[in-house]
């Protein structure tokens, strides 16, 4: 009997606590979804449920012409998508040479890339704005996109290398008897048994640029073209308060794709983590 | 090595090759030999104007004001200096060639041929073929950067010295000194590095705390609705990071947000100053970190939790532990060895973490006797003496005093994993 009432006071205790938890994630997250309706424009005003809920703001947000949240989106999409891609290229190619090859200086390469995934590359930010300044960079996103490739290459090599270790040598050795080449055992044979890592690396190339906030921001001047980031910063810091349920629109409508997109994916970013991870 | 050679080969071509190019004429690899002298001439003829530029620039940063840009001159300096590398490098590689191909004649092998070379190369050459686009890239996005860093710190870079109207001078470790010696700078530097530290282990402790006991809370065998629990609670995961920050500051305003204004005047607390006042803006700022950080422990405590043993339970319950006993003898150390490697990344995250700092108030709020805010970390006064106050040098010996950190913890930790001991991995 003791036994039945410790274990219903155990479950009771539980599910308060994640009661609780569940609120203090939630609340706010809600939170800006009712401010989003609200009729109002300030801060002061806006509460979890209006009285009066409006889709005013998000058509303010869709007005082409007095707001730029369109081409934010946009812009962001572009430099993640465009990102993502030569990360994945070169990501490969610097994971399959280090993984399948042995040669001078493979060694301090692989130093030199742990090293570097380790400062992240905004440490740098006073070089990255001087030298965009000097090369003509500055508010382009050609040079934005440069360096967030350049800043996804160290950590995802290792991640690369960490995976392609784990397929057997013997099948590019039996390759090579039958006569193929290193570009078809790489692009036949290696990449084909690797989506699964290739699609941890897409993942985390897209969604690195997408999160950034620091480099869009010292790189990017006008606001045409600012990231998602940049330009929802800028919509509530320029009058604190009185844009703040349009703010609200903008966070909700980019919110709801990208958790969706991560809900669906997380397995794989926790898979990609932890084996990557535990082999350094 | 072989005791009984009696011819120099070795060595003649090593020396002959002092000349690129000519070691390899002595090996009788006329082929290669003339490649290295032509690369060599080549180098020669185009980078000379770059290298005698770059160097006079990098030496002087300029001599007449309005007239010699001093930042561009450091930045032509370090393309020389890149230059100058790579050239190093060619010209080390002729002389080991030709010193090996001299060692080989000695020891009574024949060298490849033409043709074997030509396929050598696209053997040996494959590996390097690949990582070349990557390298290039990191080159210049990365290590460039970091160049330019270093040598900055060690200028007086900053708004009187501004070019074009000034030239800015070397000055050696003044900038190291200062920041140690000049009261605001020194009180300015602990303090911030102080209140980092204190962030990065509250913080991260914190949100590795939560996200442990949630994992385990939720993973008890008789508890309901466990996917549902899941999915809400890995939400702040979800979110774009820098969204849920700026909802934070809208919540945390103290005039009209729903903190002051109704959560707290609700359970009867009168308005606390969040946003002007360094202690309560620091607790917010922990607990915002540790609603966006614990996530991601919980999802992978989850993962391990998942795969311990059911025996080890068994085992203990027949022994009579109790729960507490459980957890800190099989749950906690199963937890903690499988994600060791990532908890330490969670603490060089957040010593890093510029993003919740300076979205939520900025790095205030303003403190008086120094030039940092309130919340200040590092990186965030970096960003803040670069942007706004243009100290440029002194951001940069900041700079260099915040890697040197966070490298000599990262390489402390690998040295601690096997990483590197694995059999193959290097």
């Amino acid at each position: 009997m003791t036994n039945k009432t410790e274990k219903i006071i155990r479950l009771s205790v539980s599910y308060l606590i994640l009661l609780v938890a569940v609120v203090i994630v939630i609340y706010p997250l809600l939170w800006v979804l009712g401010s989003s309706f609200n009729p109002g424009q300030s801060l002061s005003g806006s509460t979890m449920f209006p009285e009066n809920p409006t889709l005013k703001h998000y058509k303010s947000l869709f007005d082409i012409e007095n707001s730029n949240y369109v081409l934010w989106y946009l812009n962001s999409m572009k430099i993640s998508l465009i990102t993502m891609v030569f990360a994945v290229i070169s990501v490969a190619f610097t994971g399959y040479a280090f993984s399948r090859y042995r040669f001078i200086g493979r060694k301090n390469g692989l130093l030199t890339f742990l090293v570097l995934q380790m400062i992240p590359n905004f440490a740098a930010l006073i070089a990255i704005f001087v030298l965009a300044q000097r090369t003509g960079l500055l508010d382009s996103h050609v040079g934005l996109i440069l360096i967030y490739v350049g800043g996804q290459i160290p950590m995802n090599t290792w991640l690369m290398k960490g995976y392609l270790d784990t397929i057997p040598k013997e099948l590019d050795e039996s390759a090579r008897m039958d006569g193929a080449g290193h570009l078809r055992i790489f692009w036949q044979i290696i990449m084909p048994l690797s989506k699964p890592i290739l699609a941890v690396v897409a993942l985390f190339s897209f969604i690195a640029p997408f999160g950034d906030f620091i480099l869009a921001r010292i790189m990017l001047r006008s606001e045409e073209k600012f990231t998602m980031g940049v330009g929802l910063y800028e919509l509530v810091s320029k009058q604190f308060g009185n844009e703040f349920t349009t703010f609200a629109a903008g966070s909700v409508l980019i919110a709801i794709p990208i958790t969706i997109l991560f809900l669906s994916f997380q397995k794989y970013f926790i898979s990609g983590l932890t084996a990557g991870g535990t082999k350094g | 090595m072989n005791s009984n050679v009696t011819t120099k080969h070795r060595k003649n071509a090593g020396l002959l090759s002092i000349i690129p190019g000519f070691g390899q004429f002595y090996n009788k690899q006329f082929v290669k030999g003339i490649i290295f002298l032509v690369l060599t001439i080549a180098f020669f003829s185009s980078f000379s104007q770059t290298l005698n530029w770059g160097f006079w620039g990098l030496i002087t940063l300029g001599e007449i004001p309005k007239l010699d840009h001093s930042i561009f001159l450091l930045i032509d300096g370090i393309i020389a200096l890149l230059v100058a590398i790579i050239g190093v490098g060619i010209y080390t590689f002729n002389i080991y060639d030709a010193y090996n191909n001299g060692k080989k004649r000695d020891e009574g092998f024949l060298l490849n041929s033409v043709r074997e070379q030509y396929h050598n190369l696209l053997d040996n050459g494959f590996p390097y073929l690949m990582i070349s686009p990557g390298f290039l890239l990191l080159i210049f996005v990365v290590i460039f950067p970091i160049i330019f860093v270093i040598l900055l710190s060690f200028t007086n870079y900053d708004l009187y010295h501004s070019p074009p109207a000034k030239l800015v001078d070397w000055v050696g470790i003044q900038n190291y000194i200062d920041i140690f010696k000049l009261d605001l700078w020194r009180s300015t530097f602990f303090g911030v590095l102080g209140w980092t530290i204190v962030w990065t282990f509250g913080a991260t402790t914190l949100q590795v705390a939560i996200g442990v006991f949630l994992a385990v809370v939720i993973n008890q065998k008789d508890l309901k609705g466990k996917a549902f629990f899941r999915t809400i609670l890995i939400l702040p995961w979800a979110v774009p990071a820098f969204v849920s920050i700026l909802i934070f500051s809208g919540m945390f305003n103290e005039s009209f947000g729903v903190i002051n204004t109704q959560i707290l005047s609700m359970l009867g607390i009168d308005a606390i100053p969040w946003m002007t006042e360094e202690l309560w803006t620091r607790f917010a700022l922990i607990l915002i970190q540790s609603w966006l950080g614990f996530p991601f422990i919980f999802a992978m405590t989850t993962g391990v939790l998942q795969s311990i043993p059911n025996e080890l339970y068994e085992a203990a319950n027949v022994d009579g532990a109790s729960i507490f006993q459980k957890f800190r003898g099989i749950t906690l150390p199963m937890v903690m060895y499988a994600t060791a490697p990532i908890l330490i990344t969670q603490y060089t995250f957040n010593f890093n973490n510029f993003n919740v700092i300076f979205l939520f108030n900025g790095g205030g709020p303003a403190l008086p006797g120094q030039n940092a805010g309130g919340s200040d970390i590092l990186i965030s006064w970096i960003y803040q003496l670069t942007m706004t106050s243009g100290q440029y040098g002194k951001a940069a010996a900041i700079t260099m005093l915040l890697s040197l950190i966070v490298v000599t913890v990262a390489l402390w930790q690998f040295k601690r994993t096997n990483s590197f001991k694995e059999e193959d991995m290097m």
